[in-house]
């Protein structure tokens, strides 16, 4: 969940709560205070009713509502004197609504000359349900706004605080160790984020130094290894031509030397995977590819033939890269050499060439290989103790190299492609 | 014929003259670029084999002067440093080969020959090993005058194996040299066995006094009647 979206959340339930709270509590003031207020009015009509009636025996008489708000009816003394007043809140028929209405109404006793009365008194009173519902519809656009006042602050304003936040984000989301480029520092009025910024950058500057310290040192030891593996190699070869070995001793020479060229092969491939990571082919020309193919493909013509595999090429356009030729050479051999080895019998190795990709299909064990694992250092799908595991890595670092997509894909049979 | 060879690393200036001794080369050794550049000034060679980094400078200080006294000595490089640009550089100073090291004794010796033969017998590009002629300049082979065909690789095989006769040619070395690091070297050893049979047996079947004896597991030997 995004910061903003976590934050409104929060924002909107603890709104919803605090208004819930406030508009029960608003809604009881209010009421009592119409309470108040209308029992006072009745409590005046009260005093002014008796005034009257004490000056105008006529108004005793009146014993029903009708036009007016008050009614008087005689009552016996023991009735008169046992109540006290009584506020009561009830229903009466109102005319103009053609409906039970509630009124609130006043009992009250009083005697004059002997006689005693009730008088009661009503007043309209304000529909309650009716002001409940517009409280909770007033209450309800008032949260609606405040929620969208929340989501809007969110928005822009904390958006616009975190922008240094999500810029570093971004700038870490593409940070690769092997293309390191310089962090873009934004000072910010945030102390925090000025902090976070400057920690992550020193620990990129760290990573960077241990990452390149390791790489040199993968160069510089293949490099040192160059020269006792030529001595101990050209000293056996010295020793095997010697014509005194027995087939005892030629067989372990013979396993020896294998070693020894093994380590050989793997060091040089070491070797070129450094340089091709250290960026040192400079030289970049403008090659056509379908050409390369061409001759490539010529080359591998006989190994292909032995191996019982039939190449074949498929233009589809013409492909120009401007790049180090020896390594185009190389990635292409590279794949090329893997698609005839890992074949089949009667297999096929199928070169499309597209404007702007090339993909090689080839035959081969039908079982996907795993598509993150194909390309990374010493994977190895087969068994085969001669391949050293690094010719598909050595193919992708020369495609990060120039930035080309480098794809694996299984469809019946194994496809590799490359997006120029 | 006399070798200079200009190599820091005692061990590999060690193993690589004795092994040119005992093709009847002369071979100097010089430790350091100070000492190569003596000895150019003051003496001819046949071929030059110069690494690259050494003690005092680079090895392509050598070349230079070379170029400035006017002498036209074979050079090939033997370097560890397998650089791209050195090898361009080096080659455009007028070096003759490029050999990374670590290289085969027998390429190293297929490489000097050929720049031998290049350097001093202009012209005559006919090899002659008992009653087989190779004609290098069009890359025929004949048998007591009668041609025979050989394939590309074939062809190149048995050059190998005439630059190197008497001696063991690897199956590592001869795979690589007939087909770089393109092929995969399980295979190249199955693809070399299916070629040097059919090598033997057009020799064979032509009556050539030379052949090509196996060395158990090691290699291959040619040999002469």
């Amino acid at each position: 969940m995004k910061l903003s979206s976590y934050t409104t959340t929060y924002f909107s339930l603890a709104l919803l709560g605090i208004i819930s709270i406030w508009s029960v509590l608003f809604y009881l003031a209010i009421i009592d205070e119409v309470y108040d207020s209308i029992d006072d009015g009745l409590e005046n009509s009260k005093i002014l009713i008796l005034r009257r009636a004490s000056q105008d025996a006529a108004v005793l008489q009146k014993t029903e509502f009708g036009e007016s708000n008050y009614r008087i009816q005689p009552v016996s003394k023991q009735a008169a004197l046992a109540a006290t007043d009584q506020y009561q809140d009830t229903l009466l028929f109102m005319v103009n609504e053609n409906d039970y209405e509630p009124v609130r109404m006043l009992k009250t006793f009083f005697h004059q000359q002997d006689h005693y009365y009730q008088l009661t008194i009503i007043t309209s009173f304000v529909e309650s349900d009716d002001l409940i519902e517009d409280l909770f519809y007033y209450l309800f656009w008032l949260y609606a706004v405040m929620v969208v006042c929340v989501v809007f602050i969110n928005q822009s304003l904390l958006q616009r605080i975190w922008r240094p936040f999500y810029k570093l984000l971004d700038t870490l989301k593409e940070y690769r160790l092997d293309k390191p480029v310089p962090l873009a520092f934004q000072a910010s009025k945030i102390d925090e984020f000025n902090d976070l910024q400057e920690s992550v950058s020193k620990l990129l500057q760290n990573n960077l130094q241990v990452y390149q310290s390791q790489k040199q040192f993968i160069e510089n030891a293949s490099h040192e290894l160059q020269t006792p593996v030529a001595i101990s190699l050209n000293k056996l070869e010295l020793l095997a031509e010697k014509s005194e070995l027995t087939e005892e001793q030629a067989m372990l020479m013979e396993s020896v030397i294998g070693n020894l060229e093994k380590l050989t092969r793997l060091n040089k491939s070491l070797l070129l995977l450094s340089k091709i990571e250290n960026k040192q082919f400079t030289q970049e020309q403008d090659i056509q590819v379908n050409a390369v193919v061409t001759k490539l493909l010529a080359e591998f013509a006989e190994q292909a033939q032995f191996k019982e595999v039939t190449l074949h090429l498929e233009t589809k356009g013409e492909l120009h890269q401007r790049m180090n030729k020896d390594l185009l050479e190389m990635m292409l051999s590279n794949l090329l050499k893997n698609a005839i080895i890992h074949n089949v019998k009667n297999g096929f190795v199928t070169v499309v060439i597209h404007p702007n990709q090339i993909a090689i299909h080839n035959s081969g064990p039908a079982q996907a290989l795993d598509p993150d694992k194909v390309f990374k250092r010493f994977y190895k799908a087969s068994a085969s103790s001669q391949s050293t595991g690094l010719g598909l890595s050595i193919v992708k670092a020369i495609a990060d190299l120039y930035g080309l997509k480098l794809s694996y894909q299984y469809e019946q049979h194994h496809r590799i492609s490359i997006d120029f | 014929m006399k070798i200079l060879l200009v190599e820091d690393e005692p061990e590999m200036a060690q193993s690589i003259s004795h092994s040119l001794t005992q093709e009847k080369y002369v071979v100097e050794n010089a430790y350091t670029l100070q000492a190569a550049l003596e000895k150019i000034h003051i003496y001819e060679y046949d071929c030059i084999l110069l690494d690259i980094s050494l003690p005092g400078g680079s090895g392509l200080t050598l070349l230079k002067e070379l170029q400035k006294i006017n002498k036209t000595e074979g050079v090939i490089i033997i370097s560890a440093k397998n650089s791209l640009d050195d090898k361009i550089e080096g080659l455009n100073l007028g070096a003759d080969d490029y050999l990374p090291k670590p290289f085969h004794l027998a390429e190293l010796h297929a490489r000097l020959k050929s720049v031998l033969r290049r350097k001093k017998f202009e012209g005559t590009n006919l090899l002659t090993l008992a009653n087989t002629t190779i004609d290098l300049q069009n890359r025929m082979v004949f048998i007591d005058e009668k041609e025979i065909v050989l394939n590309r690789k074939e062809y190149d095989i048995l050059l190998y194996f005439v630059s190197n006769k008497n001696r063991l040619v690897s199956k590592t070395s001869l795979a690589e040299h007939i087909w770089g690091d393109r092929i995969d070297e399980a295979d190249s050893f199955e693809f070399i066995y299916s070629q040097i049979k059919n090598l033997r047996k057009k020799l064979q079947d032509n009556g050539a006094r030379i052949s090509l004896v196996a060395v158990y597991g090691l290699g291959y030997k040619l040999v002469t009647e």
